[in-house]
């Protein structure tokens, strides 16, 4: 087990290096520097900007020098705004992080109670309408449902507010966010439901007498739920990247949206670091999952 | 005939209450050949199928999986035909008589501009109808949606190739080679594998935006713009490894199979026996994969274009054409709903059509 969760980790190490050396030197071939204006700098200025920034070095000795202020928290400074990003993205992402986190667990739990609905009346009218809704929701992007939903309850039917920093109501965004992730859940745990209905341990709880409801939540679910647990990590990345346009659509101002506007302004060191940022919180995410999956589950070996 | 006799000498009963038959007993005229018809009756097999035509017959007796390849069938057809029919391009703005007509932008589906009407009113022609409308640039809304159907479809298919192709052969030579070779070329893979890949698509989108404008100007590939081409390019970098992982599986328990061993017995050589007999073996797990590559890179697509990230303008895709009805949304929801369910019923009749196929051809996964 040891070893196991430290190569996990070293692994969750590297891809965060390859992703930070992947958005760096990406960074560089973006053609002008940041001080490159229509009109032209004193070439002596110009050398003390660069000093100042590290321009001058070797792209390498960048790089590292980049990472060491990351690490110290010093993230740069946004291009349009002038503001330190740091603060930035901590603070968008108190809210982007509620939003999201609703999502996941309102996934996690419909998903569950659906899923094994479906796998309980299997091939009955309850189980054939989750399969029908589920089929349905994960054909739809979120930036459609998203839409289609404000279109229709806030801007036709009137029954929720437009979101605003006074009026913030999350129903609609964390339903458009929750529903892909909760129909892939819903699939996921019918199936693995079904897969252990039929095993032999299930058999001998219900001929030792064990009722009917404590075969299922104790025996069946249980061991039906580990195949869930290897979804949070993929659903956190997915929740992350849909909430861009989410948020966007709602016009939440998290940040996703940030992120959304940086792109559109070409503000790259918002780029860059909320890429960065976002990069390692998916891999601490995948490095918790793949854990937590290995612990929950004594059959998997450790090799 | 001498053996012969040597073995009737042989077959004689040793013991009185043997039930062996005593063949001494019996002439040549006992024995005549069974005629083609007595042979027939006794061949009870079924026709002989091949794995291919076996699979089909299941896909064709499931509605679903048949109903979604009618309704992918029909989108093509359209696709490829409406161009033909409509007299509007993609990035033409409506002109009557040769004059352009400002009063032809945001018309409802099948509604005629004030020019449009006065034309036909005067000289008795016929105008062909905007069955979808116009945008607010006065351009042919149906065309646009055929024209983004186009784009989002071939994406799909386009980059779905690409990954067949990289993720097979990384994936049959880490599995076929095994050791050394497989746990270096499976370490990238894993390393791969854990990279946020819409993150770097949007990341070189944005950066490749700018270096390769200048360079693909002037070629076809400019009208697909930069950003498809990033992404296209991230395709080919990242999204393979979940098909080269899965061929390598594959290949890991068939290259252990006995014929293999035969193969190499008589001295195969090891690109042959990949081609020939490992490759066809985990065929059904390809095309299965292959079918469901196609609506996650359309997905992709939408997404890229529903953050400005894809086909330049004037061309148009899908995702582009929803996050441009986005602007009018409350006044034209049409806009955005028509390229919505275009998408979804895309994305929908390919997974079933997916999942059909797995159901077929793959009974190990059932």
């Amino acid at each position: 087990m040891g070893r196991y969760v430290a190569k996990r980790i070293l692994l969750a190490i590297v891809s965060i290096i390859i992703v930070s050396a992947i958005t760096f030197f990406v960074m560089e071939l973006i053609p002008g520097g940041p001080f490159n204006k229509e009109k032209a700098t004193d070439p002596a200025v110009q050398k003390v900007l660069e000093e100042r920034y590290n321009l001058d070095k070797p792209i390498g000795t960048q790089y590292i020098l980049y990472m060491k202020g990351v690490l110290h928290g010093d993230w740069g400074v946004s291009l349009k705004t002038g503001r330190d990003i740091w603060t930035d993205i901590t603070s968008k992402f108190s809210i982007s992080a509620r939003l999201g986190g609703a999502a996941a667990i309102l996934a996690i739990i419909a998903g569950i109670i659906f899923g094994s609905i479906a796998a309980l009346t299997r091939n009955k009218w309850p189980d054939r309408l989750i399969v029908f809704l589920t089929t349905l929701g994960t054909a739809m992007p979120s930036f459609v449902l998203a839409t289609l939903l404000l279109l229709v309850f806030c801007l036709k039917l009137k029954w929720l507010p437009v979101w605003s920093s006074s009026n913030q109501n999350y129903t609609l965004p964390i339903i458009a966010l929750s529903v892909y992730p909760m129909a892939y859940i819903t699939r996921l745990t019918k199936t693995s439901m079904l897969d252990s209905l039929n095993q032999d341990y299930i058999r001998t709880a219900k001929a030792k007498g064990v009722s009917g409801m404590k075969v299922i939540f104790l025996h069946a679910l249980r061991n039906a739920l580990i195949p869930v647990i290897t979804y949070v990590g993929p659903m956190i990345a997915y929740i992350l990247t849909g909430s861009m346009v989410v948020e966007n659509i709602f016009t939440i101002g998290g940040l996703g949206t940030a992120f959304v506007t940086s792109i559109t302004n070409r503000d790259y060191t918002t780029i860059m670091a909320t890429t960065l940022f976002l990069a390692i919180l998916m891999v601490i995410a995948n490095l918790l999952t793949d854990i937590a999956y290995k612990l929950v589950d004594p059959r998997i070996t450790f090799n | 005939m001498q053996s012969m006799n040597n073995e009737q000498v042989e077959l004689k009963k040793r013991q009185f209450l043997s039930s062996q038959i005593d063949l001494s007993k019996f002439n040549g005229k006992d024995f005549t050949l069974a005629t083609d018809e007595e042979k027939r009756q006794q061949d009870v097999m079924g026709e002989s199928t091949t794995f291919f035509k076996d699979g089909m017959r299941r896909l064709r007796k499931n509605p679903l999986a048949m109903g979604s390849i009618i309704v992918i069938l029909a989108i093509i057809i359209i696709i490829t035909i409406a161009p033909h029919i409509c007299p509007y391009g993609y990035a033409q703005q409506i002109m009557v008589n040769g004059v352009k007509d400002k009063s032809a932008s945001n018309l409802a589906p099948f509604e005629y501009s004030m020019m449009e009407q006065r034309y036909m009113d005067s000289s008795g022609e016929k105008v062909f109808p905007h069955i979808f409308g116009t945008d607010s640039l006065g351009r042919d809304y149906f065309i646009r949606v055929i024209y983004g159907t186009r784009v989002s479809l071939s994406v799909g298919v386009v980059a779905a190739i690409m990954v067949l192709i990289i993720g097979l052969i990384y994936g049959s030579v880490a599995g076929y080679f095994g050791g050394t070779v497989d746990m270096i070329m499976m370490r990238i893979v894993d390393i791969i594998y854990s990279l946020p890949d819409m993150l770097i698509i949007i990341l070189l989108s944005v950066v490749l935006n700018e270096r390769l404008t200048p360079v693909i100007a002037g070629t076809p590939l400019a009208r697909l713009g930069s950003n498809m081409i990033s992404m296209f390019i991230v395709f080919a970098l990242l999204y393979w490894v979940g098909m080269a992982r899965l061929i390598r599986g594959q290949i890991l328990t068939i290259k252990n199979n006995e014929y293999v061993l035969a193969a190499r017995a008589i001295g195969t050589k090891d690109g042959r026996i990949l081609r020939r007999h490992i490759l066809p073996n985990c065929l059904s797990v390809i095309i299965i994969t292959t079918a469901l590559q196609v609506p996650s890179a359309i997905f992709t697509e939408s997404y890229l274009s529903f953050l400005g990230l894809g086909v330049s303008a004037p061309l148009t895709s899908l995702g582009s054409l929803a996050n441009d009805a986005r602007l009018a949304l409350q006044s034209y929801p049409h806009r955005l709903v028509i390229p919505a369910i275009v998408i979804c019923l895309i994305v929908l009749a390919l997974n079933l059509i997916g999942d059909g196929l797995r159901d077929a051809f793959d009974s190990k996964l059932n």
